[in-house]
């Protein structure tokens, strides 16, 4: 009831500060709609929405999981978080434009580039936070596994994953949001379709509500997965926790 | 099966660099079927010991032979239970091969029928205590190590818990090695009594007792311990062994 309340008043501000600005540049929500249902009958929007979603998919399980696999090394073995983290260190202050461009130089304007691009980008956040939380690990429940002999895979299932699955549910939330905010760029750089090659070309032409169309999608594809995804998901990770009253 | 230890120092290096000796030299063995007891002070560096003797510590000299198929069932001095995962999942975990009727059995004779599907942070230390008790009696083990276990438990329940104990190692050919403080514990459930010194721990006097667990009368027990006071009282003052008594 509240979220709504909220929406609609995003909704009113939008639509009165359209009336001020005026059509050129700020569209009334009614003709940003319209684009979206033109866009959408002649399949335009789903095409372009799917080849992000797909980018997006893509790039995160490959970051997450090489992420997660490098930080848990790096949190448990010392030797190699001493020669992974000037590697780390540099990656985290690469900007993501210069990741992007040398991606493309280096392996033409292709789908994999585009990925690894996005992936790059994503990577090291995943191992720090992996690092971190493979570092706080309880160290007298390994002891008890040890003892009580469980097999390496029951061990890691029961007693690690549970004690990772905050610091992995934090950096999935964290990873999306970037990756969310980067494969527009990679689009708009060198693919000739998603939804960042929809807002360059909007862009290129001024037409404001094509723009706003496609980023109002976007957006609400966005918000749909944090909360039909990755909420449930920390919420499960997290249940044997005491509730806060 | 015979679980030796001979171990014959142990040092840790302490932040400052300097080096500080935890365990003098140490030699006992345990047979199946035997419960050896190890009290001494508080810090003494039983726990040291019982790491060792576990394979959680190998930086240490001398060395430990126990059976390599021996299975283990330990009682740490904290439960250690998974926090997510359930009471039953907790013991099934630690002994997968643990059949339903032994595992009711358990959860009766312990009093965790209420509580199988509770989560660790629900339950007050000493139902954890008992959880970790029927985990370590699930798996069977040929070595059982106790450290503490019945401490901050109530007398009625820690005496009951201490048969249950003496059920399991007379009815199971299982090494048991027990630490406590309490020496009533160590006389009703120990065959022989390891009396350790302070930091670094040594064994000042080995005491066997020859009256079967069952037949241990009160009188007995009042006899044992009055000669574990005078051995204790000689080595290192009234004031240890006093407290111990009580």
């Amino acid at each position: 009831m509240l979220r709504l309340l909220s929406f609609a008043l995003f909704l009113a501000i939008w639509w009165i500060a359209a009336l001020f600005v005026g059509a050129a540049k700020l569209p009334s929500p009614p003709a940003v709609l319209n684009v979206i249902i033109a866009e959408a009958s002649n399949g335009a929007l789903f095409l372009h929405l799917g080849a992000t979603l797909a980018r997006v998919t893509l790039a995160f399980v490959l970051a997450m999981s090489l992420g997660s696999a490098i930080g848990y090394l790096m949190g448990r073995v010392k030797l190699a978080d001493r020669l992974g983290d000037p590697w780390l260190i540099l990656l985290l202050n690469l900007p993501a434009l210069v990741v992007i461009v040398l991606a493309y130089i280096w392996a033409g304007l292709t789908e994999a580039a585009a990925i690894a691009a996005i992936a790059i980008n994503k990577l090291p956040t995943a191992i720090v936070t992996l690092r971190e939380g493979t570092r706080a690990l309880d160290r007298s429940l390994d002891e008890m596994a040890s003892v009580f002999a469980m097999p390496r895979w029951r061990a890691f299932r029961h007693v690690v994953l549970p004690q990772l699955a905050p610091y992995i549910a934090a950096s999935a939330r964290s990873g999306l949001s970037l990756v969310w905010k980067i494969v527009l760029v990679a689009e708009l750089l060198g693919r000739p379709n998603g939804v960042g090659f929809e807002i360059g070309i909007a862009f290129q032409l001024f037409d404001t509500p094509r723009l706003l169309a496609y980023s109002l999608t976007f957006a609400a594809v966005v918000l749909v997965i944090e909360t039909a995804l990755v909420q449930p998901f920390e919420a499960r990770a997290t249940r044997w926790r005491p509730r806060a009253a | 099966m015979r679980l030796e230890v001979d171990i014959t120092g142990k040092t840790f290096r302490s932040a400052a660099g300097g080096t500080q000796e935890v365990l003098a030299p140490v030699k006992f063995a345990l047979q199946s079927g035997e419960v050896g007891v190890l009290i001494g002070p508080s810090g003494c560096g039983k726990s040291t010991m019982l790491r060792i003797i576990l394979g959680l510590d190998r930086d240490f000299g001398g060395h430990v032979s126990r059976p390599p198929e021996a299975r283990i069932g330990m009682v740490f001095q904290e439960p250690r239970l998974l926090p997510w995962r359930s009471v039953e999942q907790n013991v099934r975990l630690a002994a997968p091969d643990v059949s339903d009727a032994k595992l009711s059995e358990l959860f009766r004779i312990l009093e965790l029928e209420a509580h199988r599907s509770h989560f660790p942070g629900e339950l007050s230390l000493g139902l954890a205590r008992r959880v970790a008790l029927a985990r370590a009696f699930a798996v069977e083990p040929d070595l059982l190590v106790l450290d503490e276990p019945l401490a901050s438990l109530d007398d009625a329940l820690a005496g009951r818990l201490r048969d249950e104990i003496a059920t399991l190692v007379a009815s199971r050919p299982v090494m048991t090695l027990l630490v406590t403080h309490s020496l009533d514990d160590a006389i009703r459930l120990g065959d022989r009594l390891f009396l350790l010194s302070p930091r670094p721990a040594r064994i000042l006097a080995e005491v066997p007792i020859s009256i079967p667990r069952a037949a241990r009368g009160d009188a007995e027990i009042s006899a044992i311990k009055a000669d574990l006071v005078r051995r204790t009282q000689g080595e290192h003052g009234g004031e240890r062994a006093g407290r111990d008594v009580s």
